[in-house]
């Protein structure tokens, strides 16, 4: 039993540390959060240059061939750093989806420039009515010779207004709830038909609202095979949903440390507040969050690694029981760490209110800790 | 025991409900409902329009303009209000400033501001907390020294919530600072912000608003006869206008409005989904905080009972603030859920008045569940923070 990291996650995570530090600070933060493109370009370019895009790809895909372990160390330290630039919406999901099910073709002009930072993309993983269940699929796809034309609505697009492919869910065939009957299509931004509507978000990033009318696509277009293309798309929502764990995690470490920091530098009634114990027990029910949710990212990130195929019954519970841990312990530590700052925690210029509110939607993200617990509870044996 | 109206009581419910249907500006209800901001003119004519009702000083004595209600009529109306979906008495003027002037002010303050104040003629802000002293009130360092006719105040306030529209502002400054406890020293003083050395630096709150502000004063001339009472009684005044404040922050007819609203929207179809209503885990989560809003509900009438039979609020009106604060945020967070991934859009310009419906993201209460949820952090902390409120507690009610 071993959970250091090894030698060459050590140095990943050691840059990364740096490049936060060095070049990522919250005033920087803010103003590529508030740019016109709501991201750095040029740090995402540095992102390519580094290899962190290419980090849960196969060798032969071009990438470091990174497993769960490896993006759980990248995002965790992204998630302190609060970074803005694409890395989920990009690396994540429209990686794991295209890692997955994508052709050969499809991963030189798609996966490639997307990892050399040249090609920004979009998962549609929402439709309103579903609220987190990804086969509810009403989007509809119609073969119309060689093509396919597409129909529908998808809400929250994360980076939808920035991306160039837009990788849509849509059903070809089943009733609106089946895992059967999905297929994938990359869709070009700007086809016709293809309308976006584009928007900040609360926590500082991008996404659209996207509709689709009669947009028409050729086959060669089609990721995966006709109707069966809810495997990769649940496969990156699973990625995607250690992945903002961990950011969570790098986040509510943060946070801790930021509040116990201001608690003994900020002095009320003769003495700093961090001397009064109904302070002290409730940093230390933050440290403990921390420290829990840790343990859990690691045992499920462990999980997912022994499992080569990533679709066992135990990645299933590890996933849930992660991200229902990190609903109420990620809202738990960012309420108190707005509270304990006081009037200081509500202000827009402390970066202790951008985390908060991270954490906000880091619940909401992939299925909130209801969801998430309802899907153990509702789970037979 | 007897919790029941009176048939004259159920007339006045009427009363009230006809007046937020009729006579209440109506556009102003809408903008509510569409979520969409108030302009300051917007707040101005609204509370004149109460005024000009005769409605808009519950709580004053009958002598400077009060409505004279019985418990259960202000308890009426504040329902009425909240289930109108009108917006809250901006409380700086008639719910603290007011009853400060009236209580301990002179005959010349009494007649000079009450009128304005009353009328909404004047928008008042407040001048407690500074930098260094939140919780600990007492260490203020803002000061105002006697210069013959009047004082000359140097200092900085914060957390001042408006004052880019108010007209007047009430501070809390030390006169003295040779004194054995910090709380003597300490004064009430009225300052007119449209004079020179008195400047302005908003603060922008998590949700992006600017909602409150830093005020700055330097060598502000503030004549003597702006002293409310006693020199260096302040903080007794203070302390009596913070108790004002903390009676009405239990907010039980908003939340019941909320939780209320808050079933109709889980039981609404959703074509091709689940009705929220049918999911258990959230539904148990209303369900508990519908008990506590109960539980609050009848902590205030108590509170409210007490004071009609002329007795003082007894020691569970302390917890009303903390109790009241919690379930805001909690009711918060079931809206917050509720909206799923629509509570986080935010699409600014969808808060102009002229925005069209068609291009919203997202319904109704969705576009600002989260952004409510951000800034009602607040409620937990201004006004004496629920640790602050928990010491109080814990030293006066229970002796510890």
């Amino acid at each position: 039993m071993d959970f250091a990291l090894n030698e060459i996650q050590a140095m990943l995570a050691d840059s990364i540390e740096k490049f936060i530090v060095n070049d990522y600070a919250f005033e920087a933060r803010q103003k590529y959060a508030g740019s016109e493109l709501g991201y750095s370009k040029d740090v995402w370019q540095t992102f390519a240059e580094l290899g962190w895009t290419a980090v849960p790809f196969s060798e032969d895909d071009g990438g470091f061939d990174g497993g769960p372990v490896e993006m759980m160390v990248v995002m965790e330290r992204l998630g302190r750093g609060l970074v803005v630039e694409p890395y989920l919406a990009n690396v994540v999901l429209t990686g794991g989806i295209l890692k997955r099910a994508a052709s050969a073709a499809q991963k030189t002009d798609w996966l490639q420039s997307m990892i050399a930072g040249e090609m920004q993309t979009a998962v549609a993983f929402v439709e309103r009515q579903a609220r987190y269940e990804i086969s509810n699929v009403s989007t509809t796809a119609a073969k119309d010779g060689d093509a396919w034309v597409i129909n529908g609505a998808k809400g929250y697009v994360l980076n939808g207004d920035n991306a160039e492919l837009l990788i849509i869910p849509a059903r070809t065939s089943g009733d609106q709830n089946d895992h059967d009957g999905i297929t994938l299509f990359g869709v070009a931004a700007n086809s016709d038909g293809v309308s976006i509507r584009g928007y900040e978000t609360v926590d500082g990033l991008r996404a659209a609202e996207i509709s689709l009318q009669n947009a028409s696509v050729s086959a060669g277009r089609v990721i995966g095979e006709i109707g069966e293309g809810y495997g990769a798309l649940a496969g990156a929502i699973s990625d995607a949903t250690l992945a903002i764990s961990a950011e969570a995690v790098g986040i509510m470490t943060a946070l801790t440390e930021t509040t116990i920091e201001y608690t003994k530098s900020r002095v009320q009634f003769g003495v700093p507040i961090s001397s009064f114990q109904a302070l002290q027990h409730r940093m230390v029910e933050m440290y403990t969050a921390c420290e829990q949710s840790r343990s859990l990212m690691m045992w499920a990130a462990m999980t997912i690694a022994d499992d080569a195929n990533n679709d066992s019954e135990q990645s299933a519970r590890a996933i849930h029981s992660l991200k229902y841990q990190i609903g109420i312990a990620g809202t738990r530590v960012g309420e108190e760490a707005v509270q304990i700052h006081g009037g200081m925690g509500v202000t827009w210029d402390l970066d202790v209110a951008h985390y908060f509110k991270r954490l906000t939607a880091i619940n909401i993200l992939f299925g909130n800790a209801d969801w998430h617990l309802d899907q153990l509870a509702t789970t037979s044996d | 025991m007897n919790d029941t109206f009176s048939a004259e009581d159920l007339e006045f419910r009427a009363e009230v409900r006809r007046y937020f249907e009729t006579e209440f500006p109506q556009d102003i209800l809408e903008k509510q409902n569409k979520a969409i901001p108030l302009t300051r003119e917007d707040i101005v004519r609204w509370h004149k329009n109460i005024y000009e009702k005769g409605w808009a000083a519950a709580n004053w004595p009958v002598e400077y303009g009060g409505t004279g209600w019985t418990p259960a009529q202000k308890y009426i109306f504040a329902d009425e209000q909240a289930r109108a979906n009108a917006p809250a008495f901006l409380t700086f003027g008639i719910g603290m400033v007011g009853p400060v002037i009236y209580t301990y002010g002179s005959e010349e303050q009494k007649q000079r501001f009450l009128p304005d104040i009353l009328e909404f003629n004047t928008w008042w802000c407040q001048g407690y907390s500074e930098q260094g002293a939140g919780s600990d009130l007492a260490s203020l360092k803002t000061r105002a020294d006697l210069n013959g006719d009047h004082y000359v105040v140097n200092g900085s306030k914060t957390w001042n919530t408006l004052g880019q529209y108010a007209d007047w502002i009430f501070c809390l400054v030390r006169t003295n600072t040779d004194v054995a406890r910090r709380q003597e020293g300490i004064s009430f003083v009225l300052i007119d912000m449209k004079q020179a050395g008195v400047s302005i630096k908003p603060i922008v709150l998590l949700d992006g608003e600017h909602e409150v502000n830093e005020i700055f004063f330097d060598n502000v001339e503030v004549p003597v006869e702006n002293l409310v009472g006693e020199e260096g009684k302040g903080w007794t005044y203070g302390k009596v206008l913070l108790q004002h404040e903390r009676t009405g922050s239990a907010h039980v007819a908003r939340s019941k409005y909320k939780l209320r609203r808050l079933r109709t929207l889980a039981n609404e179809p959703v074509e091709g989904g689940a009705r929220l209503a049918d999911d258990r885990i959230f539904m148990s989560k209303v369900a508990a905080a519908e008990i506590e809003l109960k539980a609050l509900e009848y902590t205030e009438l108590r509170t409210l009972a007490s004071i009609e039979a002329g007795k003082a609020p007894g020691p569970e009106s302390s917890i009303l603030k903390i109790a009241g604060t919690d379930l805001i945020q909690r009711i918060d967070s079931l809206y917050l859920e509720a909206s799923g991934y629509y509570a986080l859009p935010y699409v600014r310009e969808q808060y102009d008045a002229d925005f069209p419906a068609e291009n919203y993201v997202g319904e109704g209460t969705e576009t600002t569940s989260a952004l409510t949820y951000f800034n009602h952090r607040k409620h937990t902390i201004f006004a004496g923070s629920n640790e602050i409120q928990k010491n109080i507690i814990a030293k006066h009610v229970l002796g510890l």
